[in-house]
């Protein structure tokens, strides 16, 4: 399992990819996307990336 | 501030007028500290700064660029998908840049804009939060232009781990917004922070964000950095408040306050935008402002400009760099920034020669009485715009000891519409105007003349073409002496 960027409501902060322990995410086009097999979902604690970003329900359980 | 008798002395010849500003038209607005009673080092850091010196911003033009898009904080007077509405105009968003853009946008607006003197990244998120993004912007940039004054502006929450990188790369100018000094005030303006990798929210998130606003300010106050504060004032929720704030940061070392309003509009998507939270009235403005002064100094000339806004305050060229108009590669060529700063320092002489030379003050002041004058101009420091196109007012009091700039107000739609005045637009003017006794401009119709009057605003076009402080102290001595405005 791991989390998704929905690309449509992504504002392109950047956030996301500084704040990944594990270095899962980064741009690829026009957007950033999350590489699952590196996402260990912070170990079961609220994921970084989805405490940071600024749009509700946009980073995602994939 | 300029004192009545300077300017009626000095007449039409007087206050000259800045070359080819056509931005703000004040000649003496904001904190106006200067050369006598700054200490030298401070006013050596702040006399080519337009925001932090109101002398300098008839000179000087700055610009933000949008580098820094992540932010570690969520304001609800913020929409992320428009950038921060409160530094912005409503509609239209800013077009985010790489630091390599970033700094080729900057070159190609100093080649361009002799005047440029700051380079400010303001966002569209927080600047110190998204510091990799602002430190490679800035190291580009300081080793082209290294005369161009770097600034910056954050929400504090990030500051006090980045102090020691901010002094190291001479950064002189930092900005931070301290919408409150206690936390159950916070906790209506912020629904949450993002610190120490997770999410706080309520009151506790607010107070983290107290404690680090504090810290940060004393931080940089302790290493020299000129400090001003940004306050949006939201009413109903920090408008008591922000006299509060004003004390506090006053006392922590911060060089200049600056209070704005609140934008508020559903449009924008924002928190308060949609939940009917409503930004102030330039009334309402107006007496915190005035409760603030006698603490810290307060800026009235604030623009409230956007992430990525280029130009003199009041004026904005950002469309004019938007990247697909950049060249390609930009020669940096100093020689015009070079004149340009040679011109302004014999203007800036001449001035500091007539103000001298107008002699002693009289501080007389008779009656107390006080006059609140809003001009209509279109720049240069003259009253020359009609009624009917202005879209904003400069506002002045003038009293005993002189006249003195209070801020600029902005009117939703002009008056005159294709050679026809729009009721519904008056009624607006009226209601933004409602505290002004004199309305100053170039020419006005015999309708919008009768309803201001009976609105107790005297319209007068007597001054037509004049520069402003003169005129309003004209003006005020005329009435002190007793004639009608229109005498």
């Amino acid at each position: 399992m791991a989390y998704k960027i929905i690309a449509s409501q992504c504002t392109v902060c950047s956030a996301c990819e500084f704040e990944c322990p594990n270095g899962a995410i980064r741009m690829k086009g026009e957007t950033y996307i999350i590489d699952a097999a590196k996402c260990t979902e912070c170990h079961g604690d609220q994921p970084r990336c989805v405490d940071v970003c600024p749009v509700e329900n946009t980073c995602v359980r994939a | 501030m300029i004192t009545i008798e300077d300017l009626v002395r000095g007449g039409k010849a007087g206050a000259a007028a800045p070359a080819k500003s056509g931005g703000c038209a004040s000649s003496s607005c904001g904190s106006s500290g200067g050369p006598d009673d700054l200490a030298p080092h401070i006013w050596e850091k702040v006399k080519d700064h337009p925001c932090y010196s109101e002398e300098a911003h008839h000179y000087f033009a700055r610009m933000h660029v949008a580098v820094a898009p992540a932010c570690n904080i969520q304001c609800n007077y913020c929409n992320r998908k428009y950038d921060c509405a409160n530094e912005s105009r409503p509609g239209v968003v800013s077009e985010r840049l790489t630091p390599e853009q970033g700094a080729r946008k900057v070159l190609a607006v100093a080649q361009a804009v002799p005047q440029l003197s700051v380079l400010g990244i303001a966002g569209p998120g927080d600047a110190l939060y998204d510091w990799r993004h602002t430190r490679a912007t800035f190291d580009v940039v300081s080793r082209q232009l290294p005369d161009i004054k770097l600034c910056i502006s954050t929400n504090g929450l990030a500051l006090p781990e980045h102090v020691d990188e901010i002094v190291g790369m001479h950064i002189d100018h930092v900005t931070i917004t301290i919408n409150m000094v206690d936390p159950e005030i916070g906790a209506k303006i912020y629904p949450w922070i993002y610190f120490q990798h997770k999410r706080w929210t309520g009151v506790k998130a607010a107070q983290i964000l107290h404690q680090r606003q504090m810290l940060g300010l004393d931080m940089l106050a302790a290493r020299g950095v000129l400090v001003k504060v940004n306050s949006v004032l939201i009413p109903g929720i920090n408008d008591e408040h922000l006299v509060e704030v004003n004390r506090e940061v006053k006392a922590r070392g911060a060089f200049l306050h600056n209070v704005m309003p609140l934008i508020s509009d559903p449009a924008h998507g924002t928190w308060f935008g949609l939940n009917g939270q409503r930004g102030p009235t330039a009334q309402e403005l107006k007496k915190v402002q005035d409760a603030c002064e006698g603490g810290a100094k307060m800026m009235r000339h604030c623009r409230q400009c956007r992430a990525d806004a280029v130009g003199l305050l009041g004026e904005d060229r950002g469309q004019e760099f938007t990247l697909d108009k950049l060249p390609e590669t930009i020669m940096v060529d100093t020689a015009d920034r070079d004149a340009y700063r040679e011109e302004v320092e014999r203007k800036r002489e001449a001035h500091r020669a007539a103000k001298a030379a107008a002699g002693a003050l009289v501080r007389e002041a008779r009656d107390a009485c006080s006059l609140t004058v809003a001009v209509a101009t279109k720049g240069d420091g003259l009253v020359n715009q009609h009624f009917g196109h202005a879209s904003e007012f400069q506002v002045y009091l003038a009293d005993g000891a002189g006249v003195r700039f209070l801020g600029a107000r902005k009117i939703d739609e002009h008056y005159c519409k294709g050679g026809l005045g729009e009721d519904s637009a008056l009624a607006g003017i009226i209601d933004i105007l409602a505290d002004v006794d004199v309305l100053l401009c170039a020419k006005i119709g015999d309708c919008p003349k009768v309803e201001l009057a009976h609105a107790g605003i005297e319209p007068s076009d007597d001054f037509a073409y004049e520069f402003i402080e003169p005129a309003i102290a004209a003006l005020y001595a005329r009435r002190r002496a007793g004639a009608p405005a229109d005498a």
